[in-house]
C-alpha cells in the first residue's frame, strides 16, 4: 500500500518538478529579453557568437541539405514516374524542403550541432564558479553570456534554413535533371508555379525563426541551470538535444496546422 | 572600434544566407510573377465551382493573367461568387465568357476567360454575366446512365 503511495507520491513530484521548470524557464526567458539590447549594441558579442553557432554549422548544414534533397529526388521520382507525372519534382522537393525539411532539419542539426556546444560551455562556467565571479564584479551574466548566445541562434537559424533549402534544391538538380534526365525546363517552371513566396517561403522562415527561439532557450537554460558538476554539465548537454529536438518537432505540428491547414479549402 | 577576426566570417555567412533567401525567393517562388502587380477585381457567378479554389489561375488562351481571389456563396441565389483578380496590363471586354475547366486529366482547375467582341471594357467591380459552370464528374455520370436508361425503356416500348 505504501508503495502504491510513493508512486503516486513521485508521479505528482515529477509533474510538479517539470511545471516548475517550464516557469523557471519563461522567467529565464524574460530576463533575457530584458537584456537582449546588450547584444545588439555590443556587436562585436553577437558576432563571436554567430560564427560558433552559425558559421561553424555552415559545413554539416549544407551538405546535409544537399543529400536530403538527392535522396528526396530519387524517392520522388520513383513515386512520381508511376502516375506519368516526373516533371513535378521540382514541386515536391522544393515544396518539402522550404516548409518542413528545411526548417525542421536544419533546427535538429543546430541543436545537435549548436545547441549542445551552448549549454556544455555555459555549464562548465557555471561549474567552474565564472558566472558567480562574473556577477560579482557587477556584470549581468545574462547580459554578458546568455542574451548573445540565444539571439545568436534566432538569427542564424533562419539564415541555415535558407541554406539548407538552397542546397536541398541543388541536390534535387543534380539528381534529378543531370542524373536520371528530367527536363531542365520543366523541373524549374513547374518548381516556380507551384511554390508561392509569401505561403510557402514566408512561412518557412517563420518557423524556423520560432525553432531559433525554442533552441535557443533551451540549450541557455538548460546550460545556466545545469548541476556544477560533471556529471551534471553532460546530462544537460543531453538533455538540451533530447528537449530541444521533441520541442521542434512538437511546436512544427502546432505551426503546420495553423500555417497550412484548411489553405485547399 | 577594434577589428575581430570572425568579422570576415560572420559577414560571409550573413551574406550567404540572405544570398540562398534571394535565390529561393527569385529561382525556386513566384516573387517575380504576377503576385506582386496590381490588378482590378471582376465578380463572376457560377451554378458550380466543383474543385475550383483560392488563388486558382485565371487563364485566357491558357495565358495566366490572373488568380481567383476569394469564393463566396451568394445566399440570395445560391450561386457561388467568385472575384476573380486581373493583370492591369489585360482588358477583357463586357461579353467575356467565363467558364471553370480543368488542366490535365487529374490537374488543378482554373478560371478560363474567353473574350467576346464588345467594345466596352471590363473594369474594378464589374461583373462577368456570362459564366459555364465546373463539370462535376457525377452529374455526367448519372446523366449519361439516365440516357442508357431511357433509351432502353424507349425500345422496349
Amino acid at each position: 500500500m505504501s508503495n502504491v503511495i510513493e508512486m503516486i507520491e513521485g508521479l505528482g513530484r515529477t509533474v510538479l518538478n517539470g511545471l516548475a521548470r517550464l516557469g523557471l524557464a519563461g522567467r529565464f526567458f524574460l530576463a533575457i529579453m530584458m537584456v537582449i539590447g546588450v547584444p545588439v549594441r555590443r556587436f562585436s558579442l553577437l558576432v563571436r557568437e554567430l560564427y560558433f553557432s552559425g558559421v561553424r554549422s555552415l559545413l554539416i548544414i549544407v551538405v546535409s541539405g544537399m543529400f536530403v534533397g538527392m535522396v528526396l529526388a530519387i524517392q520522388g521520382y520513383e513515386v512520381l514516374q508511376r502516375f506519368g507525372s516526373s516533371e513535378t519534382l521540382g514541386v515536391l522537393v522544393a515544396l518539402s524542403l522550404v516548409r518542413e525539411l528545411g526548417p525542421v532539419v536544419t533546427a535538429l542539426l543546430f541543436a545537435g550541432r549548436a545547441g549542445s556546444a551552448v549549454t556544455a560551455e555555459i555549464g562548465l562556467m557555471q561549474a567552474t564558479d565564472q558566472i558567480a565571479a562574473m556577477d560579482m564584479m557587477a556584470v549581468n551574466p545574462i547580459a554578458r553570456i546568455i542574451s548573445p548566445r540565444f539571439l545568436a541562434s534566432v538569427v542564424s537559424m533562419p539564415l541555415l534554413a535558407c541554406l539548407f533549402s538552397t542546397a536541398g534544391v541543388f541536390g534535387a538538380y543534380l539528381v534529378g535533371v543531370k542524373l536520371i534526365g528530367i527536363d531542365d525546363g520543366s523541373f524549374w517552371s513547374q518548381m516556380q508555379a507551384g511554390v508561392d513566396f509569401r505561403l510557402d517561403i514566408i512561412n518557412g522562415l517563420i518557423k524556423s525563426l520560432v525553432f531559433g527561439v525554442a533552441v535557443g532557450l533551451i540549450a541557455v537554460f538548460e546550460g545556466y541551470y545545469a548541476p556544477p558538476t560533471a556529471e551534471g554539465v553532460s546530462s544537460a548537454t543531453t538533455r538540451t538535444v533530447v528537449t530541444s529536438s521533441l520541442a521542434v518537432l512538437m511546436l512544427d505540428f502546432v505551426l503546420t496546422v495553423w500555417m497550412f491547414r484548411g489553405l485547399n479549402g | 572600434m577594434k577589428k575581430s577576426k570572425f568579422d570576415l566570417a560572420v559577414g560571409l555567412f550573413v551574406a550567404t544566407g540572405i544570398l540562398a533567401l534571394v535565390f529561393l525567393a527569385m529561382k525556386v517562388g513566384n516573387l517575380t510573377g504576377l503576385e506582386t502587380s496590381e490588378g482590378y477585381r471582376v465578380e463572376a457567378r457560377f451554378d458550380n465551382i466543383g474543385g475550383l479554389k483560392v488563388r486558382a489561375p485565371v487563364k485566357s488562351a491558357g495565358v495566366v493573367v490572373g488568380r481567383v481571389d476569394s469564393i463566396t456563396l451568394d445566399s440570395q441565389t445560391y450561386e457561388a461568387k467568385a472575384i476573380l483578380r486581373i493583370d492591369q496590363n489585360y482588358k477583357f471586354s463586357k461579353d467575356t465568357i467565363a467558364s471553370i475547366l480543368t488542366s490535365g486529366l487529374l490537374g488543378e482547375q482554373y478560371v478560363s476567360l474567353e473574350a467576346g467582341g464588345d467594345s466596352v471594357y471590363l473594369g474594378q467591380g464589374d461583373r462577368i454575366s456570362k459564366t459555364q459552370p465546373a463539370m462535376i464528374m457525377e452529374k455526367l455520370i448519372s446523366q449519361f446512365l439516365f440516357n442508357k436508361a431511357s433509351e432502353s425503356t424507349g425500345t422496349t416500348k
